[in-house]
């Protein structure tokens, strides 16, 4: 396994990122400041990029003797995740303008996020998953309050923040007790010792605390409070950004960790994700009923959509994990065209945040309300939509596991879920107009337009995704 | 000629047709006239097209015809496969032969959004047919479902004053059924490894599982048929639904539910279905009977004739039920008659709604004096409706019957008074809008059936006619095909019992 080598090699992606970041940072800081945003946005994204290229073509392997693996499943994962960082970057460039807070240091925490992501992804040891999830946090707590003169985005950083930091805490301390039982903290290492019916303890005891801190990054109930305040409060290309690219990655390193590690004591943590999920999906469902602000309503469709994807975690095998990450990259796709119509929610010049505030877009803007409509009757997983098969993956992962009980209960509540998604084409369509949007960008509608043809045509190529998800799903089990 | 894949070209032409219409731009009404003929066009090459199934359809088989199967999902064991027996064939053809009299019904009743009515009537019939020719699971489950998109918009965005909760009730009610058969094709899924339709009837599950399966899909086709008592969602919708959306949802798309238990419950789960036949019986007759007398109390048309469609498909659940010939022979042939009556009936409504916009019954009367040929074709199809020997609804509901009274007399004979109840509410429909004397003020000026209207029902008559006259020629084209359903439930019944008997002694 060439555990004994630095095989620097394997990690050349993340090493360009952090090269890259810290060029950008200079010239940001010599080119004058906030007058090289746009340049430095723009780099950045030919960055993350570039980082694709690199870790599409990258040969694999282990490095930093056993801690870090660039197998299929971190590659795959770490795509989506650059998909989504360069995206985000791109939509929040004009609104950066717009909103005065178009500093040079945003493109760059991004760019330093995405690399503690990609970090944790490829993470094969309890110590270099903590230093990938720190990376990240530290970065996106400051971006949360990146607007540091409004009271809405510095109060939803610093929630962010503290909640973050109580659930690294819990997260570290989960981890010294599996070492403390264990005496290691290498992945590899772990699943050969902690075996069906081999579980100290204090071994299980760490475990339930690992998953209760990861279960905070990808906000599974009951660790979600701060999703709904931090997505409102946050600016909403940050929300779009928070929306995504972390979500994928805390969902990729829950999996590693749950498969990885404790993969052969699945039956002690199957429970606890199946009440996760179903807890999630509840909440997700149930709390968005009555969501009048189209941020708070993201938020808590993201954490019924978390309860979706851990539904395939729930069943604990590849089929599952192959689920999961269908689900994610069609999770992806709708997420950043939803966002793309968000940001295009503005009326002279202001953001507008409402749902009602799309009345009659289907008068106004017919185009932009027939894209929403897709992207919403996908969210909710009607057919012939992509969002469909994501849920038809995890559910099929799950009845195969013989967890028929959960799979019923996901859907029930996906019809639960349907109805908010069905209030947005309400408002949208049955409604009367009210004063229409500004002109969307360019740039804006090329990602709604890219994200709507990805759902439409899904169905007809559900194989492009589900191969290489299938195979980075394989090596995860090869391990 | 024969090797082309004429399914895929009905299933998907009104597609293509829907992204022609997309490309429409301009002036407001130069957009919604091209849209029209556009549209118009498009279903009725479909129309023609699926005519080559019927002309090329070979009645002696009962093996499934137009096969077409393609790679999918080849990882999972999940095909494009298509293809239409007897059974189906004739669904397929009520869906394109529906379309264009819609579209043509909704030519001057709709005048805004027309390019999106258009187009949402052109993938709604993509749908419908898809619907009746998959044969995968997994590919009727797409279109079965993707059906809701284009209703919740023609509902939601064409329809009367309630539109918005008629629309939510329909989406949330079918989608809620749906949901739990997915589950159960999962499931099936899970046991046979595969969700191509033909396998799965082969396959053979454990009498337990069947149970469950059984259960999960009447959920959903239970919805959709609907049978009491959870067809409330039918009159919603039906009242706000736009003239052409009733049509559809009356014609068409009750007929999912009917065909979805010969399809997947008989076939696949014959003994659950045997176990559970009291209950659809009781349920049936509680819905021929209750419903006629709700038709009966009603003031609004649409809600009479929506009624009445729920009893009406009450003889059709009995009829697939039975598990004879003449029962299962009976239940789809009311399935297409009803489809094509209450169509006509609700055009019927129509005209008269596109006239004084309004759908109380108590605002009419005395029509007869004014649209003579309206009351002619509205007698027609109300006698149709009532089951008058010479038309289509006379020949499904005899056999029905003649069916349930093999299986059970009792059933026969509850669900018989339905007919009586049916003629009741029917007629007293009919003499309230179109006899007595013509007092109201608005109604001295109404005219008669337009060309265009003439247009629109002269097909409709003579269909109705020639399933009366002589149903041969659409009962022959099941046979062969109910007779293998017919055959291969009582061989499963059969088997079974017979284990029961050695496993007693």
């Amino acid at each position: 396994m060439g555990v004994s080598m630095l095989n620097l090699g394997a990690a050349l992606p993340e090493i360009f990122m952090a090269v890259s970041a810290l060029a950008l940072l200079m010239l940001g800081v010599f080119a004058g400041k906030d007058k090289a945003f746009r340049t430095v946005s723009w780099l950045a994204v030919a960055v993350q990029l570039v980082a694709i290229i690199l870790v599409v073509t990258g040969e694999g392997g282990t490095a930093f003797f056993g801690q870090f693996s660039a197998d299929a499943f971190a590659k795959f994962c770490k795509v989506m995740i650059l998909i989504g960082s360069a995206t985000g970057i791109i939509m929040a460039m004009n609104f950066a303008e717009r909103e005065n807070m178009a500093r040079f240091e945003f493109p760059i925490l991004i760019t330093l996020a995405t690399l503690g992501m990609m970090a944790m992804v490829s993470a094969t040891d309890m110590l270099s998953l903590y230093l990938g999830l720190e990376l990240q946090s530290l970065a996106l707590y400051v971006v949360a309050a990146i607007r540091r003169d409004t009271v809405r985005s510095t109060e939803s950083g610093l929630k962010y923040f503290i909640l973050g930091s109580i659930a690294s805490g819990i997260l570290l301390y989960g981890m010294s007790m599996v070492y403390g039982f264990t005496g290691t903290t290498n992945f590899a290492t772990l699943a050969d010792v902690l075996t069906a019916g081999n579980l100290p303890v204090g071994a299980m005891v760490g475990m339930a605390f690992i998953f209760a801190g990861l279960c905070f990054k990808v906000s599974a109930v009951p660790f979600h409070m701060w999703t709904p305040d931090v997505y409102e409060g946050a600016p909403t290309p940050v929300t779009s950004f928070f929306a995504v690219a972390p979500k994928i990655a805390g969902l990729a390193l829950f999996i590693r960790v749950a498969i990885g590690p404790f993969g052969g004591v699945v039956e002690d943590w199957q429970q606890i994700i199946v009440l996760i999920s179903i807890l999630s999906m509840a909440l997700g469902s149930f709390a968005a009923l009555r969501q009048e602000n189209i941020k708070r309503l993201m938020a808590y469709s993201s954490i019924g959509h978390v309860g979706f994807a851990l539904v395939g975690l729930a069943a604990g095998t590849k089929d599952g994990v192959t689920g999961i990450l269908v689900y994610l990259g069609i999770y992806l796709v709708m997420n950043l065209g939803t966002f793309a119509v968000i940001l295009c929610m503005r009326r002279n010049d202001r953001m507008a945040e409402e749902i009602t505030d799309l009345a009659g877009l289907a008068k106004t803007k017919p185009l932009m309300a027939a894209i929403t409509a897709i992207l919403m009757f996908s969210m909710a997983g009607i057919p012939p939509l992509a969002g469909f098969f994501g849920k038809f993956y995890v559910f099929k992962a799950a009845v195969d596991a013989g967890l028929v009980t959960l799979a019923v209960i996901g859907l029930v509540t996906s019809v639960v879920s349907a109805y908010y998604y069905l209030r947005i084409i309400k408002v949208m369509y049955f409604d009367e107009p009210v004063e229409g949007f500004d002109r969307n960008g360019t740039e804006m509608n090329v990602i709604m337009a890219v994200a709507t043809v990805i759902i439409l045509a899904f169905v007809f190529f559900p194989n492009l995704l589900m191969d290489s998800a299938a195979a980075a799903a394989a090596s995860l089990f090869g391990m | 000629m024969s090797d082309w894949p004429i399914l895929s070209i009905v299933t998907f032409l009104p597609l293509v047709g829907a992204a022609l219409l997309l490309l429409i731009n301009g002036e407001e009404a130069t957009v919604a006239r091209n849209s029209r003929w556009v549209a118009l066009w498009t279903s009725g090459f479909t129309f023609l097209v699926s005519l080559m199934l019927w002309v090329n359809f070979d009645a002696t088989t009962a093996d499934f015809q137009f096969v077409e199967q393609a790679d999918w999902m080849p990882g999972l064991n999940i095909s494009y496969h298509m293809g239409v027996d007897g059974i189906s064939v004739l669904f397929v053809l009520l869906a394109t032969f529906l379309t264009p009299i819609c579209i043509l019904s909704a030519w001057e009743a709709i005048q805004k959004r027309v390019k999106e009515y258009m187009i949402a009537f052109l993938v709604l019939e993509t749908m419908m047919v898809g619907m009746f020719s998959a044969l995968d699971g997994l590919l009727f489950y797409l279109f079965f479902e993707g059906v809701l998109i284009p209703m919740f918009i023609i509902i939601g965005v064409w329809g009367g004053q309630r539109r918005v909760y008629a629309a939510f009730k329909l989406f949330l009610y079918t989608l809620l059924g749906s949901v739990l058969m997915l589950v159960a094709l999962l499931a099936m899924y899970f046991d046979a490894g595969t969700t191509d339709i033909p396998t799965l009837m082969e396959h053979g599950f454990s009498y337990n599982m069947q149970l469950w399966l059984w259960l999960a899909f009447f959920a959903s086709f239970a919805v959709k048929v609907p049978m009491w008592p959870v067809h409330t969602w039918l009159p919603d919708a039906h009242v706000e639904a736009p003239t052409a959306g009733s049509v559809i949802l009356a014609g068409v798309l009750l007929k999912m539910g009917g065909y979805g238990f010969l399809r997947f419950s008989l076939p696949m789960m014959p003994l659950a279905s045997e176990t559970f036949a009291p209950l659809v019986f009781t349920l049936s007759i509680v819905a021929i009977i209750y419903t006629s007398l709700v038709a009966l109390a009603q003031q609004d048309m649409k809600k009479l004739i929506a009624y009445s469609s729920v009893a009406h498909m009450g003889i059709v659940t009995i009829g697939a039920f039975t598990f004879n010939q003449h029962g299962i022979e009976g239940s789809i042939f009311q399935m297409l008659s009803h489809g094509v009556v209450s169509g006509a009936l609700f055009l019927c409504v129509g005209v008269v709604y596109d006239r004084i916009h309004t759908r109380e019954i108590d605002a009419y009367g005395g029509l007869v004096h004014r649209m003579p040929s309206y009351a002619l074709i509205f007698m027609f199809f109300t006698m149709a409706s009532v089951g008058l020997p010479g038309t289509g609804g006379f020949v499904g509901e005899i056999l029905a019957l003649l069916g349930a009274f093999e299986a059970n007399t009792w059933v026969a004979f509850f669900a018989a008074t339905g007919l009586i109840l049916g003629a009741a509410y029917a007629l007293y429909l009919y003499r309230r809008i179109i006899f007595g004397a013509l007092t109201k003020e608005n109604l001295k000026t109404i005219l008669d059936l337009s060309p265009r209207e003439w247009l629109i029902f002269a097909p409709l008559v003579v269909i109705v006619l020639w399933m009366g006259v002589y149903p041969v020629s659409f009962l022959d084209i099941m046979h062969v095909s109910v007779e293998n359903l017919v055959n291969q439930v009582e061989t499963a019944q059969a088997a079974a019992a017979h284990a029961a008997q050695l496993a007693a002694n």
